[in-house]
């Protein structure tokens, strides 16, 4: 069976500009996640990312792709049996022609800069939500990515956790220049956007903050 | 490597599961290469170049004669210096304690013909010389009585063969194999008169010895034109090779053995695949977000294969050593000549490496169906 879930979206994000995507459940924004960050299939239309077509895009073009788009998700996925350093190190490891030392120290200083340099041989498993997030955080950035996909990262953190994580994303982006693209439901960070965008039903409507 | 360490209990129960099959295929192929072994143990020790048999013969249990002239017409050929006509039969040989009576294998020769590579049995075999006098291997099973102890302590042990009243006079150390539980060397005087319906001029086998030297294929081909049909020319490893060929083969030993190996590597395949595979299923959402985070998926497989090859590693030493201990148990209780050799060794961990990388290509699958997009 096929069904049209997204109809009409046009967005373009540019290099250090933050768009956060609010919206009920179920319109749609995840589907738009994934399809933006090349983790499904194209089927119709046509998304360009870093000026390469997603529409038909072969599977090792998109894991390509994948390389160069971070992504933090609401359940943090870390890799369980590694350490706090060594997570993020997974991500600098996607960058080519560093040795271990360059990446494991470049692993430490993103940590740092989330602020859990005390933190960095600890098991996700010993770590509190927001240090895990944190440490999400720190992998996705860890591979300099161009492109940060977020999906409601402050959703199972406190408000003021939340708070800090989502400065601290603001911060980092702008640093790298790297455009950000954030699915919300939490109206106390509404404010860190330079865009805001509302979807239902699978449109997407600008919206004025 | 990290996925197997954080997990002690899952990585015990796999190495475990491991090298239980290894010991399971250390212990049948052992065996069974210990018993083909053991079936040659007095084939080794023959002081030939070239061995005739009757064509007619099957194995070591089922000699048939052939007239001892052609072993003579061996001779004719230049390169051959020496030859040794071997009566090999079984014969009935009472216990000297409780009388009960068992088949023993009998080798009879002529004292002064050299028989076997050991050169103590030159001078021990003079003692053969003297009618009904008998050398009995010590390491005969104990059924046929405490021979060698009693020798041993300077009584006189005296047994009954075919009816036939005679003495040990001498112990040699010779050792049992599948067909004979234990030997016995006869002067061929003494050997005809036990087995009186012998064909006059009829032997078993016939030992050649060879100018140092000799080109022995090319001497083997040359005896087997020369000589009529009635006999086969072997050399010495050919007729090791026919010994153990017939065990092999015309017996279900050898399908028992490499079955009961087969069963082995099938357990251990089924233990490892279970393990990878729960394994690769509990971390499939960290796989996903790793395929998220743009690593290929030929990386991925690689750390399930890696996995897979640890396992082998760290299950199969256990199993060595294992092994070698229970090697060493079965030495001690059947005599039979089972040691740890390096083919067999590596066969098993080839084979137990073979095991963990199929059932890691199998677990693989379950990788397949890491989706990246279902992370959300």
């Amino acid at each position: 069976m096929r069904r049209e879930v997204l109809q009409s979206i046009d967005l373009v994000i540019r290099p250090g500009e933050i768009v956060l995507l609010t919206g009920p459940s179920g319109c749609g924004k995840t589907t738009l996640l994934t399809l933006v960050g090349a983790l499904r299939q194209v089927q119709e239309g046509s998304i360009e990312i870093f000026g390469h077509q997603l529409h038909g895009a072969s599977r090792m073009a998109r894991q390509q792709l994948r390389r160069r788009i971070g992504m933090i998700i609401q359940g943090h996925n870390l890799l369980r049996c590694l350490t706090a350093e060594e997570n993020v190190q997974m991500g600098s490891d996607l960058l080519i022609g560093l040795s271990f030392q360059e990446r494991r120290s470049q692993a430490r200083d993103w940590l740092r800069a989330v602020g859990l340099g005390d933190h960095l041989g600890k098991l996700p498993h010993d770590l509190s939500g927001g240090q895990k997030q944190r440490v999400a955080i720190a992998r996705a950035l860890a591979a300099k990515p161009k492109l940060l996909l977020a999906d409601e990262p402050t959703a199972s953190l406190d408000s003021q956790t939340g708070r800090e994580v989502v400065e601290l994303l603001k911060g980092l982006a702008t640093d790298q220049g790297c455009g950000v693209l954030m699915v919300t439901h939490d109206p106390r960070i509404l404010d860190i956007a330079d865009r805001l965008l509302q979807m239902e039903d699978g449109r997407l409507f600008a919206k004025t903050a | 490597m990290l996925l197997l360490t954080r997990q002690p209990v899952r990585l015990a129960v796999a190495l475990a599961g491991i090298s239980f099959a290894g010991i399971l295929m250390f212990m049948q192929l052992g065996f069974r290469d210990g018993l083909f072994d053991a079936s040659v143990t007095v084939h080794r020790l023959l002081d030939a170049d070239a061995v005739l048999i009757s064509p007619r013969s099957s194995s070591s249990v089922s000699m048939a004669g052939f007239p001892r002239r052609r072993l003579v017409q061996a001779m004719a050929d230049p390169d051959v210096v020496g030859i040794t006509p071997v009566h090999w039969n079984l014969l009935l040989w009472r216990n000297p304690q409780n009388r009960s009576t068992r088949s023993i294998l009998a080798l009879g020769f002529e004292p002064s013909d050299p028989l076997l590579i050991d050169p103590v049995l030159v001078t021990k075999a003079q003692v053969l010389t003297q009618r009904g006098r008998v050398l009995f291997d010590d390491q005969s099973r104990p059924e046929f009585g405490p021979v060698a102890q009693w020798f041993k302590q300077g009584r006189i042990v005296e047994s009954e063969i075919s009816g036939k009243r005679v003495r040990v006079a001498g112990l040699v150390s010779l050792g049992t194999s599948f067909g004979a539980d234990g030997n016995l060397l006869a002067s061929s005087e003494t050997f005809l008169e036990l087995l009186p319906n012998t064909p006059a001029g009829s032997i078993e086998v016939g030992l050649i010895r060879l100018k140092p030297g000799a080109d022995s294929v090319g001497v083997i081909k040359r005896l087997s034109s020369a000589l009529p049909a009635d006999v086969k020319v072997l050399s010495k490893q050919g007729f090791i090779d026919f010994e153990q060929n017939y065990w092999r083969s015309s017996t279900s030993i050898g399908f028992i053995f490499t079955l009961g190996a087969a069963m082995g590597f099938i357990v251990g395949c089924v233990i490892v695949y279970q393990v990878l595979y729960s394994d690769v299923s509990d971390h499939l959402p960290e796989y996903a977000t790793l395929m998220a985070m743009g690593y290929p998926l030929s990386s991925l497989l690689g750390v399930v294969a890696r996995e897979g090859f640890y396992l082998a590693v760290f299950g199969y030493l256990p199993a060595y050593f294992a092994g070698e201990g229970l090697y060493w148990l079965v030495r001690s209780a059947t005599k039979l000549p089972v040691a740890m050799d390096v083919n067999r060794a590596l066969t098993v961990f080839s084979m137990i490496l073979v095991m963990c990388m199929v059932s890691a290509a199998l677990a693989m699958r379950r990788l397949a169906d890491a989706d990246p997009a279902d992370i959300f």
